[in-house]
């Protein structure tokens, strides 16, 4: 099997990504159709939350892929750290804004779900608070992106940016469970757990986490190709300048 | 690494604004809060951790692009740069000048200032020890958010956006510290934190302020 590595090299990412592109669009959106359809329509309702508790099909998908996200850049962006491929810090640029807008997405949904349950739209709860947090750290990174105009510098910066402000986050979401016992219910997802929700919500659940997966795979994807092919024109244009 | 510290010191002395202003700030911030929220001292006491932390906080932060600001722009970085001292020793320098020169300033006024928020008598010295050990996290913190943003002309703005997220857990434990003492509950624990966090940031963060710096002079 070809090393992993190979796909540093802009030209085979690129033709890579190109076959690969399609799968996961039509893959994410496979997952979401079918599993925003199921889940909003053909699940009954809960005994108590009504059809409010329908907004989990949005609400912690995009949550968890919020995380992940961010855990995704730091993961591109060591491998830039110690290898210098040039795709993984792109990569990690394009990831910065598709985060942002699942931690919006998870923040707005999770007031629109709280204002009926909890009588609240905000509340200075741990986790709510550490996604605020988190939405933060995004915007400082992308921030830092912006505001440095030499392109490896800038990869360097937000490299060492994200490392640090990944500790700070892991910190910061422990501080705030000391600061603050909170209003959100536990996880009721996990692979191990033995009081999951009951598999009539979780089926449909598992499938928009996948469709937010492959929707996420996407999207970077495609940002990443956007960034190498930016990244040509600049050297193009650099080029033409001196000739 | 001495003569450093040194020369930071007396260059936020005499050159004016930095040392002075950072006091200011603090004092002008909290006297307006009791014209913001009301004078009822029981409401005022009641949020007067948070402020008094606050008011720290947004202090020590006006001050940090002085820390590498002016010595890039007449290009004495570059000089500090091929001196012995490796980068590390010079951000953890500059990080040590600022807490002296801001920092132990601010924790020295705050007491003043707690009175004036009638900040129950039993909690002060919390207040000043909370101060004392957490404003070294802000000022190291500072230091590593002013490597990052030291080339980017006008960095202010970003520089806040950036450091402030990595406050929050300073924030957090510093001004619990105070609001347990101030309601008779055990604040040792948090102190504890406190001290543990800005212990942890002069362990870390030189290599990363010492990374940006690298970069940022390539």
């Amino acid at each position: 099997m070809a090393s992993l590595w190979e796909y540093a090299n802009p030209q085979r990412f690129m033709a890579f990504s190109a076959r690969l592109l399609p799968w996961t669009a039509g893959l994410a959106a496979f997952c979401l159709v079918t599993g925003l359809i199921w889940g909003f329509f053909f699940t009954p309702d809960d005994f108590r939350q009504g059809s409010t508790v329908k907004i989990i099909y949005l609400h912690v998908p995009s949550a968890i892929m919020a995380v992940n996200a961010w855990l995704m850049m730091l993961v591109a962006s060591i491998i830039w750290v110690v290898r210098r491929h040039h795709v993984s810090a792109l990569a990690a640029k394009a990831a910065a804004p598709v985060g942002t807008a699942f931690t919006l997405i998870a923040l707005y949904t999770g007031a629109v779900w709280g204002q009926p349950m909890w009588g609240t739209w905000w509340e200075w709860d741990p986790r709510l608070t550490a996604f605020l947090i988190l939405f933060l750290f995004y915007l400082g990174y992308m921030a830092l992106w912006q505001a440095i105009e030499e392109p490896d510098t800038a990869a360097d910066l937000t490299a060492i940016l994200c490392l640090v402000g990944s500790v700070f986050a892991i910190i910061s979401r422990y501080a705030l469970v000391f600061w603050n016992q909170g209003l959100h219910q536990g996880a009721s997802l996990s692979l191990d757990a033995e009081t999951n929700v009951h598999n009539v919500f979780w089926y449909p659940l598992l499938v928009c986490l996948a469709g937010f997966g492959f929707l996420f795979l996407a999207l970077v994807l495609s940002r990443t190709r956007m960034e190498i092919r930016a990244r040509r024109l600049h050297a193009m244009i650099a080029r033409e300048r001196l000739a | 690494m001495i003569a450093l510290v040194k020369r930071d010191l007396i260059l936020a002395l005499r050159a004016g604004g930095g040392f002075g202003l950072a006091l200011a700030f603090y004092l002008i911030l909290v006297s307006l809060v009791p014209l913001a929220v009301g004078p009822e001292t029981g409401r005022l006491a009641e949020i007067a951790p948070g402020i008094l932390w606050l008011g720290a906080l947004l202090a020590n932060l006006l001050s940090l692009d002085r820390i590498f600001q002016l010595d890039w722009e007449d290009g004495a970085l570059e000089g500090l740069a091929t001196a012995p001292l490796p980068l590390e020793g010079i951000a953890l320098a500059k990080a040590l000048a600022h807490w002296l020169s801001v920092g132990l300033p601010l924790a020295v006024l705050a007491p003043v200032l707690a009175v004036l928020l009638n900040l129950p008598g039993a909690a002060i010295p919390w207040l000043v020890a909370a101060l004392v050990l957490g404003t070294p996290a802000l000022s190291m913190i500072g230091t590593f958010g002013a490597a990052l943003t030291v080339g980017v002309k006008r960095g202010g703005l970003l520089l806040s956006l950036l450091v402030l997220p990595l406050y929050v857990p300073s924030l957090i434990f510093g001004a619990l510290t105070v609001a347990r003492a101030a309601t008779e509950q055990d604040p040792l624990p948090s102190l504890a934190l406190v001290a543990g966090l800005s212990m942890a940031s002069w362990a870390g963060l030189p290599f990363a302020a010492a990374g940006a710096l690298r970069i940022n002079l390539r």
